[in-house]
């Protein structure tokens, strides 16, 4: 028995559920539906509590055996570059490891309730499983390569799932969307891995570290080889995480189903770019223009994406945008220095808004498939549980204490505000942004609550049947609700003035000498005024949702009828789709269609093919009157062809010489 | 001793008498006879200077020639009996399925 009997052999928790998927998918077909859940669940299951292991394994190891890497074999290997199957485990891999298995098990057992009804069921826990293998490769690679598997094979599984329903054109052209807009951001990915390579000579995250962090900050110049390394870098985190530009295909991908959004869309796949980006933070942090951009980004996001929030009417659609706000928020977290602010509210936002996703699914559960806000309402009697866990979901995510947002959010702004890089107002901007963005997400998850569960009822009540889901479904929703409010109290006793923020210190050792903070005293009472700043502010959201949409219905429409050029705007998400259909897809359109099909491909390709054929044709049309078909005539060409060689022979100026010579 | 001179000029008169016949008769078993002419035109001129070089070559070659003759007999008189069967006749303006 080895000394650590997982950690030696990690390979097994990305293996486990990459088996699931293999049997799944080459046996599910004809299975019934329980074997294929005790497939699927049962290997993301085991794979959860390998986590959970190697984990606790982890918290034996010493300190100097951090990070934990083990070499299985090399994949590549090309001069002096090396790329292995390498894997790696250190504070920050075991948040990441607990977030994407814990919940991506949850999701697997909702998922058996929810998709009970549908067709080609092991196909889904196929394309699940095969994400949640690819997932954890993502996180437990050891160097920029085999991370990049991991980081393409979730974007497969991601296509494949978003286009789960390929019947529907929509769905379709919603998975290719996604695939495309992340090949963007990809381009970007594979530039900064190999200028990275060229400069080090490595892509091994701990070799690589160990390379980059003697320079001095800014040792290249304001736009050296670090800062263009790391923009191209987040230029990947960008399309993976949805951020802008590339942040238009997550709310496309609500055509996935319900727990697809959850796990891929909202949980674990879209935090991948704050992944990278708190994994590369000793390059970040010697690239603070690139650090500036990743802040601004990430702050314009978040409140672009809540911006657009607020008028949706498609229950999916709010979540998304409010998905996209909240990665806004982590990158805003890494982008000010505050790495382990970021992962922190990775890790509460991956509970609380997976739940919103499950309870929102339970919610189109229960009345047969609608999506509209606008003819719901009245809910919370008759799914109790459902309206609970979401309530709780929405506490958490507008940030009221004692719940997991609170704390992380706040802790974001807190970074923000102490924000000193490009001089102190743009921290006062940032944070500013950063509040209004949390004012704006506490009014849009109320209206979602008051719309979707309070009020009157707006569905003819005779033919919808509202029912509650099964407890396959509502045990997650649950788990995770306690989770979205204990999930923050890491940081409590920090809050409380009583101890250490035990989240930022467990990541210490990740993130060594980046944290930065003024003094303990200081920074406490600072933190208990921005706390409750921030409260109040979200109960400023909490209370215009009230008012307008449920004591005064009506006035929300009137509000939206007095401003309706603003109204528009954001119900057309700022036309930015058209914006992109309109610069880049109808550009590439057209030359794809006169360049490169009707001239390259038709008259070039097809032609140079065609020609030959047909010149081959006409030749052989001229030609074959040769053969007369006349036998002696035939005889008379074999003796002329004789005659032909026969004077070549003996008249060629050079050939002829040996023939005669032998003719003495 | 006969000269070499004459066996090879023999040898062209048989040659040229095989060349003529293959052109110019229409019977199928005279054309496969004077293609046999011409074979063995060549064999003697084979012989002739095998003879003359004092080398076996020339002759290992005639024996070849034979064996491929013996070879070309067996396969031509077998398509000439079919071509026989098939159209009552031997004569080749007959074989025409070909002609345009």
């Amino acid at each position: 028995m080895p000394e650590h009997p997982i950690l030696d052999y990690l390979w097994i928790i990305p293996l486990l559920p990459l088996l699931g998927s293999a049997i799944n998918g080459l046996f599910g077909a004809k299975w019934p539906n329980k074997l294929v859940n005790w497939v699927a669940v049962g290997s993301t299951g085991l794979s959860f509590f390998s986590a959970l292991e190697a984990v606790r394994e982890f918290f034996q190891l010493s300190p100097e055996q951090i990070p934990w890497v083990k070499q299985y074999f090399t994949w590549i290997t090309a001069g002096n570059f090396r790329a292995g199957f390498d894997l790696q485990v250190d504070q920050l891999t075991v948040v990441m490891l607990m977030v994407v298995t814990g919940v991506g098990w949850l999701i697997h057992i909702y998922a058996t309730g929810y998709m009970v009804h549908e067709g080609g069921y092991y196909r889904f826990f196929s394309y699940l499983n095969l994400f949640m293998f690819f997932m954890l490769i993502l996180v437990l690679a050891a160097n920029y390569v085999l991370l990049f598997v991991g980081w393409e094979g979730v974007g497969l599984a991601s296509y494949l799932l978003i286009g789960f329903y390929f019947l529907k054109k929509s769905a379709s052209d919603a998975g290719k969307k996604a695939f495309i807009v992340n090949r963007i951001g990809d381009f970007g990915f594979m530039l900064g891995m190999f200028l990275l390579f060229r400069t080090f000579g490595t892509l091994d995250f701990v070799q690589l570290f160990a390379k980059a962090d003697p320079w001095p900050a800014d040792a290249m110049g304001h736009l050296g080889t670090f800062t263009i390394a790391c923009l191209l870098l987040f230029m990947g985190a960008c399309g993976k995480s949805a951020q802008l530009p590339l942040y238009v295909w997550l709310p496309d991908a609500m055509e996935g189903p319900t727990p697809v959004s959850a796990l891929i869309h909202a949980a674990t796949m879209v935090t991948a770019g704050v992944y990278v980006v708190a994994r590369s933070h000793i390059l970040f942090s010697h690239a603070p223009t690139a650090m500036l951009a990743v802040a601004i980004v990430g702050c314009a996001t978040a409140l672009f994406a809540a911006t657009i929030g607020l008028v949706q009417t498609d229950i999916k659609k709010v979540l998304a945008y409010s998905t996209v706000s909240q990665l806004g928020y982590m990158f805003l977290a890494c982008g000010v220095g505050a790495f382990s602010a970021g992962i922190f509210h990775l890790m509460t936002h991956a509970f609380f808004k997976a739940l919103l996703f499950l309870a929102a699914g339970s919610v189109i559960h229960a009345m047969g498939g609608e999506q509209d806000m606008t003819r719901m309402g009245g809910l919370s009697k008759k799914i109790r549980w459902t309206y609970l866990t979401m309530l709780t979901a929405t506490l958490a995510i507008a940030g009221f204490p004692p719940f997991a947002g609170f704390f992380s959010k706040d802790s974001i702004l807190l970074s923000a505000f102490q924000n000193e890089y490009g001089g102190r107002n743009v921290g006062y901007a940032l944070y500013g942004f950063g509040l209004l963005t949390a004012l704006l997400t506490s009014f849009y998850m109320f209206r979602l609550i008051f719309l979707t569960f309070r009020g009157k009822p707006r569905y003819d009540e005779h033919k919808v049947h509202v029912h509650e889901s099964p407890n396959s479904m509502l045990v997650p929703l649950v788990i995770l609700a306690v989770l979205s409010i204990v999930g923050g109290w890491f940081a409590a006793p920090a809050m409380l003035g009583t101890g250490p923020d035990y989240f930022a210190k467990f990541l210490q050792p990740v993130f060594v000498g980046i944290e930065t903070a003024g003094t303990e005293l200081e920074a406490h009472s600072l933190e208990l005024t921005l706390a409750s700043v921030a409260v109040g502010t979200a109960l400023v959201g909490l209370f215009v949702a009230f008012w307008l949409y449920l004591k005064q219905p009506g006035k929300a429409d009137a509000l939206a009828k007095s401003m309706k050029g603003v109204y528009t705007i954001l119900l057309n998400k700022y036309y930015v789709d058209e914006l992109y259909a309109a610069a880049v897809v109808k550009p590439l359109l057209w030359i794809s269609t006169n360049v490169l099909w009707k001239t390259v491909d038709v008259a070039g390709i097809d032609g140079a093919v065609n020609g030959i054929a047909e010149s081959t044709t006409a030749i052989g049309d001229e030609v074959r009157h040769t053969q007369s078909g006349n036998t002696r005539s035939y005889a008379v060409w074999v003796v002329i062809g004789a005659l032909v060689v026969i004077a070549i022979i003996f008249f060629w100026p050079s050939a002829g010489k040996p023939v005669i010579g032998l003719v003495r | 001793m006969v000269p070499t001179n004459y066996y090879v000029v023999l040898s062209a008169i048989l040659f040229g008498l095989g060349v003529f016949a293959f052109i110019f008769k229409r019977n199928i078993i005279t054309i496969f006879m004077s293609i046999e002419l011409m074979l063995n035109a060549v064999n003697l001129a084979f012989v002739a200077f095998s003879q003359a070089l004092g080398k076996l070559d020339g002759q290992v070659f005639v024996l070849f020639v034979i064996v491929v003759a013996a070879a070309e007999a067996a396969v031509g008189l077998g398509i000439i009996i079919l071509i026989a069967r098939n159209r009552q006749s031997l004569n080749v303006e007959r074989v025409d399925l070909l002609k345009l």
